[in-house]
């Protein structure tokens, strides 16, 4: 495997993530609601028991939870199935580089776009909170971009696999929106639903909730927020109960699974398939 | 040189390319030829191992299935047509690929770029290239490292006639200098202009493997000659060349002659010899 190639890649991804209206556009949406939770947040400072970087991290949560994965599935379901679809993957693939090299550049260069929009809206936000002199629980919401990087990569890595199995560019998109619409609306509902359905217990409920990568990334932020999971109900209690500290590092190596898994299964398909 | 053994392609129920073998010498252009859905681009494909095929393609000694990469180094390819990088001026899409294809940095193009007549586009957004003039530009990347093998799919099926015969002369010049050819066309006129063989492909076989003059005769083409001829001469030209056996009638301006693979200067002599004097010809 040649690094060179992947860097030249990943150099071209990031070039292209620059000109791609919707990554812009999501990138804007992100930044500007990350802003304006800041900014709301801010006014209502210390009457909640959180305040500065606290009291945004916990609104960004569900900002995170919304606009990431749709950002990270969107931009890895157009990455393979767009260029096969125009032609340029071919091309690129008649070049002395070979499939892993091609998906590899690829994905990293995307994947640092991303890491650079969110980079680009925590940090404005911060700059905000800062300004504003609110400079309490920093690790927090640095640790919450870490968190929130590693849901768009996982993101990412999903569109990736949907984008190797399809062959239109609008084909992929679609299926890529409607995993998002199951993982953000119907991932809490539906497993309240299965719970009550199969009566499942506590540990199985939670074993069903890792399943899900955004609910991984709740699980998370909501630990570092609070250093508990209380407000998760008995499912929350039991894991911190059962894992303790243990619990953040099993979140962060499952998150990064859901990112390793779903980009070797894109490779083996791609490789098995070519480029048609 | 190139060598394909055994070559197959099956896309689903579909043959593509049905136990396809041939060997091209150092130097030899080669067309594949044949009809739309024959097996050409899928043959190319396969030589530059895009797609998983059986059989084996060896280029210069090197399998394109194992070593894909070192294969893939020793060709240029040139696509149908340039689909891509829109927004990436000239400039910028030659560095790209040039870096790709480890040329080393700081190397001058720009004799690659008089000869191919793409100086004056150099910062030109590929956007607004014409279709001649992205052609020449996907040759010219295809020339970048100075591969010996150059593998062209339909290179000039999205160009004007002039912009046609432009991109056949520097193809031309190119085997001249000593490139090994593969390309597939389904135009007899840029076949016979290029190719030193020709592989006439039908249903992913090989029908024919011949030499361009050599076509007509293996395949048993008779070709219609239009011979325009004075009035006053059109009848004496009948008499004369129903004399020969040949199949001939009144067209208009002339005559209209069936002639096998071979004899279209026959006729022309014929008429010479009968004294009738021959205004123009075409051929069909």
């Amino acid at each position: 495997m040649d690094i060179g190639n992947i860097l030249i890649l990943a150099q071209k991804e990031l070039r292209d993530a620059r000109k791609n209206r919707w990554f812009l556009l999501y990138a804007i949406a992100f930044t500007g609601l990350s802003l304006a939770l800041a900014w709301v947040s801010l006014s209502g400072a210390g009457n909640y028991g959180l305040a500065g970087f606290g009291r945004t991290s916990a609104s960004l949560i569900n900002l995170i939870l919304l606009i990431v994965p749709l950002m990270g599935l969107t931009l890895g379901a157009l990455s393979l199935a767009g260029e096969r679809e125009q032609g340029s993957l071919l091309y690129l693939l008649a070049q002395p580089i070979n499939q892993l090299e091609l998906l590899l550049g690829k994905f990293i260069g995307l994947a640092l776009a991303l890491i650079a929009a969110l980079a680009l809206g925590f940090g404005l936000t911060a700059l905000l909170i800062a300004i504003n002199g609110g400079g309490a629980q920093i690790s927090i919401y640095l640790t919450l971009l870490l968190l929130a990087c590693l849901l768009a990569v996982a993101s990412l890595s999903i569109g990736f696999l949907i984008s190797a199995t399809v062959k239109r560019g609008a084909t992929a998109v679609g299926l890529a929106l409607f995993l998002w619409l199951i993982l953000v609306f119907f991932g809490d509902l539906g497993l309240m639903g299965t719970a009550l359905v199969l009566e499942l217990s506590v540990d199985q409920l939670f074993a069903l909730a890792l399943m899900n990568p955004l609910q991984l990334f709740k699980i998370a932020a909501i630990l570092d927020l609070r250093n508990n999971l209380e407000i998760l109900g008995p499912v929350g209690i039991y894991a911190f109960r059962t894992y303790g500290t243990q619990l953040l590092p099993l979140l962060i190596s499952l998150l990064l699974i859901w990112i390793i898994t779903p980009f070797a299964l894109a490779t083996f398909l791609f490789k098995k398939r070519g480029i048609l | 040189m190139i060598e394909v053994q055994h070559l197959t392609k099956h896309f689903g129920r579909l043959t593509a390319v049905d136990d396809l073998s041939f060997t091209v010498q150092p130097g030899e252009a080669v067309a594949l030829w044949g009809a739309n859905g024959a097996g050409k681009t899928t043959a190319v494909r396969c030589l530059l191992n895009l797609i998983p095929f059986e059989g084996s393609i060896t280029l210069n000694g090197i399998d394109v299935k194992k070593q894909g990469k070192a294969a893939r180094r020793l060709t240029g390819f040139v696509p149908q047509e340039l689909t891509f990088h829109d927004d990436m001026s000239v400039a910028e899409t030659l560095t790209f690929y040039a870096r790709l294809k480890k040329v080393p940095t700081g190397t001058d193009f720009s004799d690659l770029l008089a000869r191919l007549s793409l100086m004056p586009h150099i910062d030109k957004p590929i956007r607004d290239l014409s279709g001649g003039l992205k052609q020449r530009l996907a040759l010219a990347l295809a020339l970048l490292a100075d591969p010996p093998i150059l593998i062209l799919d339909e290179p000039s099926a999205n160009l004007d006639i002039r912009a046609r015969e432009d991109f056949l002369f520097l193809l031309h010049n190119l085997k001249q200098a000593g490139k090994t050819m593969v390309f597939s066309s389904h135009r007899l006129e840029e076949v016979t202009a290029l190719a030193d063989r020709v592989l006439l492909l039908e249903a992913g076989k090989l029908v024919v493997d011949t030499p361009p003059n050599e076509l007509e005769q293996r395949l048993g083409w008779h070709t219609t000659l239009h011979v325009y001829l004075p009035e006053q001469s059109i009848n004496p030209a009948l008499k004369s060349l129903t004399t020969y056996g040949w199949s001939v009638n009144k067209n208009g301006r002339g005559v209209r002659v069936q002639v096998k693979p071979g004899e279209k200067s026959k006729v022309l002599r014929v008429l010479y010899d009968a004294g009738i004097e021959v205004e123009d010809f075409t051929m069909e």
